[in-house]
């Protein structure tokens, strides 16, 4: 059984860079984690969303062998998190949510310590400290103190300090949680980069926007369980399907184009009559036609005509019964005002 | 911008071990660190400058008149008690210092890189021994000043710097261990004195043991850091090596040899 189990572990050595059963962690009587199964694909952009509290990070902490699992297992690339767990080290960067450099240091000491503990010689390591600070856009900063950097320099640091040793496997807890737009762009911009170098990439937010944007699959986290797990398109698929926006340029002309709408797309709709709107549902794209023409014909002017799929907030909202909205926003609000006085 | 590709997990050659010359060298960085640190905040650095300085004048000219007859006799009887009553002291700013470095975010990733799980341990406790030996240089030359002049000489007074030096790392690992098991610094402070006080005070650093009680001096001359001060003593008076200097460093391997394991298992355990 257990040599079996070692064959298909090398076996699928290549295609999983994360698989996780069943993983539980409790602290005193709070399960932050309660029965998470993840499974990584090699290569691949993988989002955890959630709201604060959902347990990203334990889960997260668990899979880079910061902290032992109460229940389940874990395999890095199939290398077992508790067993192997010098191996997996070897295969993975970290990039905490609160940054992990050395706040009395300067960047360049930062890296050179770290690259020192990862085995380079003194002058690689000075090297290889020069070389990240300057792809990093830190080379100005780097003699300076850690004290004086902004939040968005820190995660630069952070980040760069966890690629040295060019895992394969990159975790980043957050890693735009606190950063000003344009600081955030970069850092997507970075972790699109990595992945096309061929790390595979496991970030946990708790903005749609950002999973949407990265992320190629996606599980859903929520008191420490995943409730929804695939391709953004498929949880969007599966709220629901895609809504018509229909916006008529003469208000009057409203009921009876409602009348169109429901008789040729043969579904109910509902309107908002002040904004001229008309959203219904478009299970067959097709009938769009039909239905153009058939306003056409009635002398209804249209003013504007949509599509929308629904939004991952949608989808949030829909799996697990309750908004993210207002724990990001606020979170969104905290991070704002630190980022003022950090800035 | 370079664009190096990542070796894939496959042609990686891993090792789920530690050797020892890899322990040996995360550590030496580690204690690199420490020093850095040092640099970067010399205010650390007060303790260790100022307490040698005020304390040897103040037991001096207190003490040096009643238990001596006068402060020149008392030099030799004083300076080796408060160079190891100071040195030690010192000791104990390394737990608090370990204590107050693993609740920063960057000990996640010492853990999270593949070395050896004893080095960030080692390393703070490597570096330390520079405070140790400042406090030590500074302590001999308040005593130099005030016109202590060790017969031993310079090679025996150095010999007695290092084994004070050797022992007082070795006693920092029971303040490291205090250092991960504490909740907060200054409660490893706060732990780190209670136990100290009573060690350093019932010896015979201050005063000869033979003015002490019975009861007392049974306690005194069991007491192991009583035999460092003996000889240390031995060395920079009359420049003898005796029975004292082994049983000070049997005491101090005991210690790390108990310690030295309990705090890796501990920091381990503590994530």
């Amino acid at each position: 059984m257990c040599n079996y189990q070692r064959r298909e572990q090398i076996a699928v050595n290549s295609d999983w860079a994360v698989e996780a059963s069943g993983l539980v962690k409790t602290f005193g009587t709070n399960r932050a984690v309660d029965g998470v199964d993840l499974k990584v694909p090699t290569g691949s952009i993988y989002g955890v969303l959630g709201p604060n509290g959902a347990g990203k990070t334990t889960t997260i902490r668990m899979l880079a062998t910061l902290l032992r699992a109460d229940e389940g297992s874990a395999r890095i690339f199939g290398y077992d998190v508790a067993k192997d767990a010098q191996i997996v080290r070897q295969l993975i960067g970290v990039t905490g949510q609160y940054a992990s450099v050395d706040e009395s240091l300067s960047a360049t000491e930062n890296l050179v310590i770290f690259s020192r503990l990862l085995g380079l010689g003194r002058l690689e390591a000075k090297r290889k400290a020069a070389d990240l600070l300057e792809e990093f856009g830190l080379t100005e900063a780097a003699k300076r103190p850690l004290k004086n950097f902004s939040g968005g320099m820190r995660r630069r640091l952070d980040l760069a300090a966890s690629l040295i040793a060019q895992p394969p496997l990159i975790f980043l807890d957050e890693p735009t949680t606190g950063l000003d737009p344009r600081t955030r762009n970069q850092m997507w911009e970075t972790i699109r980069r990595l992945v096309k170098e061929g790390s595979t990439v496991l970030l946990t937010t708790q903005y749609l926007q950002e999973a949407d944007e990265l992320a190629d699959r996606i599980a859903v986290i929520d008191h420490g369980r995943v409730v929804a797990e695939g391709t953004v398109n498929e949880l969007k698929a599966s709220v629901g399907t895609s809504s018509l926006y229909l916006g008529i340029k003469n208000l009057q002309d409203i009921l009876a184009a409602r009348q169109i709408v429901e008789r040729v797309l043969n579904v109910g709709s509902s309107a908002s009559t002040e904004a001229g709107k008309i959203i219904a549902p478009m299970a067959d794209a097709v009938r769009v036609t039909d239905l153009l023409i058939a306003l056409r014909g009635a002398g209804i002017q249209l003013a504007e005509l949509s599509v929308q799929k629904p939004t991952l907030d949608e989808v949030f909202l829909t799996i697990t019964g309750h908004g993210v909205q207002d724990d990001a926003s606020k979170a969104s609000d905290e991070s704002e005002k630190e980022g003022v006085v950090r800035g | 911008m370079k664009s190096t590709s990542i070796t894939p997990v496959a042609d990686r050659q891993l090792r789920n071990k530690t050797s020892f010359s890899q322990t040996v060298s995360n550590s030496l960085t580690m204690a690199y660190r420490g020093l850095l640190k040092i640099r970067r905040t010399p205010e650390q650095l007060f303790d260790v400058t100022l307490q040698p300085i005020i304390f040897t004048l103040m037991f001096t000219y207190i003490f040096g008149g009643a238990i001596s007859g006068n402060v020149q006799n008392y030099l030799p009887v004083i300076i080796p008690g408060i160079l190891v009553q100071t040195v030690i002291t010192t000791s104990i700013v390394t737990g608090v210092q370990l204590r107050e470095d693993m609740d920063k975010g960057v000990f996640d990733r010492f853990k999270s890189l593949p070395i050896a799980r004893i080095a960030p341990l080692s390393g703070a406790l490597l570096a330390d021994t520079i405070r140790y030996t400042i406090a030590t240089v500074l302590t001999f030359t308040m005593g130099y000043i005030m016109g202590y002049r060790p017969d031993g000489g310079l090679g025996h007074v150095a010999i007695a710097g290092l084994l004070v030096i050797v022992c007082a790392w070795s006693i920092s690992w029971i303040f490291a261990f205090f250092g991960v098991i504490a909740r907060t610094a200054s409660s490893v402070q706060g732990i780190s004195m209670i136990v100290l006080f009573p060690l350093t005070f019932l010896s015979n650093a201050f005063v000869p043991a033979e003015t002490l009680p019975n009861w007392l001096q049974w306690f005194v001359k069991i007491n192991p850091i009583s035999h460092l001060v003996t000889a240390v003593r031995d060395l920079s008076n009359s420049g003898t090596i005796g029975w004292d200097l082994t049983i000070s460093l049997i005491g101090a391997a005991i210690i790390v040899a108990i310690f030295a394991p309990l705090t890796v298992r501990a920091y381990m355990r503590r994530t």
